[in-house]
């Protein structure tokens, strides 16, 4: 059977190969990507329409912001299956797993982390803040976040993280960044435009419209921010422990 | 023509890592290997000028997927039993 199964995989293979005969050459400019108008308009109109030097982050934010937000939600969805699936809600006692021992903390390894972990919650501050003009934004930010918290636990234990960013916090942060990008769709469509024309919040904000735009995405990232951060640790909280949430690795 | 003699390592590491990662029987070594598969998908990405990609790739792919694989095989047998 093992091997019946090779015969679709080498044939598909072959195929794909064949395919990729057909591909323009890395960079070419007469490739359809290329010489169709979408990419050209783009590249034309984004620092004209939103000031963002990052086309990329204007895209994703702004010219597909409702792409981007919900898929921020099934970021958020997963991570609450996950939680629903494996967090213990009973008092049984925990079962001991084989490879658990309980040792102290190692003095060389807490003592880097506590000297990485701020590093890293400060880049990751300026991947979010900075994902206008170079690459980053709320996605990566928000995984650098998440990852010092999962530092914290991975060399200490658990309960120390949880007492930095508890599992109910965690949930709260996730959902309060899906309402803040959602809720900043709203309010430009509240003030005469469209959902997530960030463009009509020149009303409230002291700006012009393209810099309104600006800002709106600098908001959104943040949203995008903080449910990552916190869907991300709480998926390592839970995966660790089998939902238990106590113990180290 | 240096840059494509890069462009050819990296594919074939590519190519090698995937094989490991679908061969090695220890579920631990295999999420490793699939961290290193990801970290240089980010390597080839940058070099092909997507930056904001690779980044994703190397924050996601090669840091967060592996912590959270690792942790799961902790709570599971260790061993591939194919």
């Amino acid at each position: 059977m093992k091997n019946a199964s090779l015969i679709p995989v080498v044939l598909v293979g072959f195929l794909l190969f064949y395919a990729s005969i057909d591909f323009p050459e890395w960079g070419d400019p007469q490739s359809p990507a290329s010489t169709a108008d979408v990419s050209s308009h783009f590249i034309a109109k984004t620092g004209v329409d939103t000031e963002v030097p990052n086309m990329v982050t204007a895209v994703l934010a702004d010219y597909r912001g409702f792409d981007t937000m919900l898929e921020t939600v099934v970021v958020f969805i997963a991570g609450m299956a996950v939680l629903a699936i494996l967090r213990n809600f009973s008092r049984k006692k925990p079962v001991k797993r084989g490879h658990e021992v309980s040792v102290e903390p190692d003095l060389i390894v807490t003592n880097t982390v506590r000297l990485v972990v701020p590093v890293i919650q400060i880049f990751s501050f300026y991947v979010l803040a900075h994902g206008h003009v170079s690459p980053g934004g709320g996605f990566q930010g928000g995984v650098l976040m998440g990852a010092s918290f999962i530092l914290i636990a991975l060399s200490w234990d658990l309960e120390r993280a949880l007492t930095r960013f508890s599992i109910n916090r965690c949930m709260v942060v996730a959902a309060l960044g899906i309402l803040l990008y959602a809720g900043i769709g709203v309010l430009s469509m509240a003030l005469g435009g469209e959902f997530l024309d960030y463009a009509e919040l020149e009303k409230v904000l002291p700006v012009s419209r393209e810099m309104a735009r600006y800002h709106a995405m600098l908001g959104v990232e943040i949203g995008v921010g903080f449910t990552v951060t916190a869907i991300m640790f709480a998926l390592y909280a839970n995966l660790s422990s089998r939902g238990r949430l106590e113990g180290g690795l | 023509m240096g840059l494509e003699i890069i462009n050819t390592l990296i594919l074939l590491l590519l190519v090698v890592a995937a094989l490991v990662a679908l061969r090695v029987k220890d579920l631990i070594t295999a999420s490793v290997v699939f961290g290193v598969y990801s970290f240089l998908m980010c390597l080839l990405w940058a070099e092909m000028g997507a930056v904001d990609v690779a980044f994703t790739e190397a924050t996601v792919g090669a840091g967060i997927s592996t912590v959270v694989l690792v942790a799961t095989i902790f709570n599971l047998k260790r061993k591939s039993s194919d």
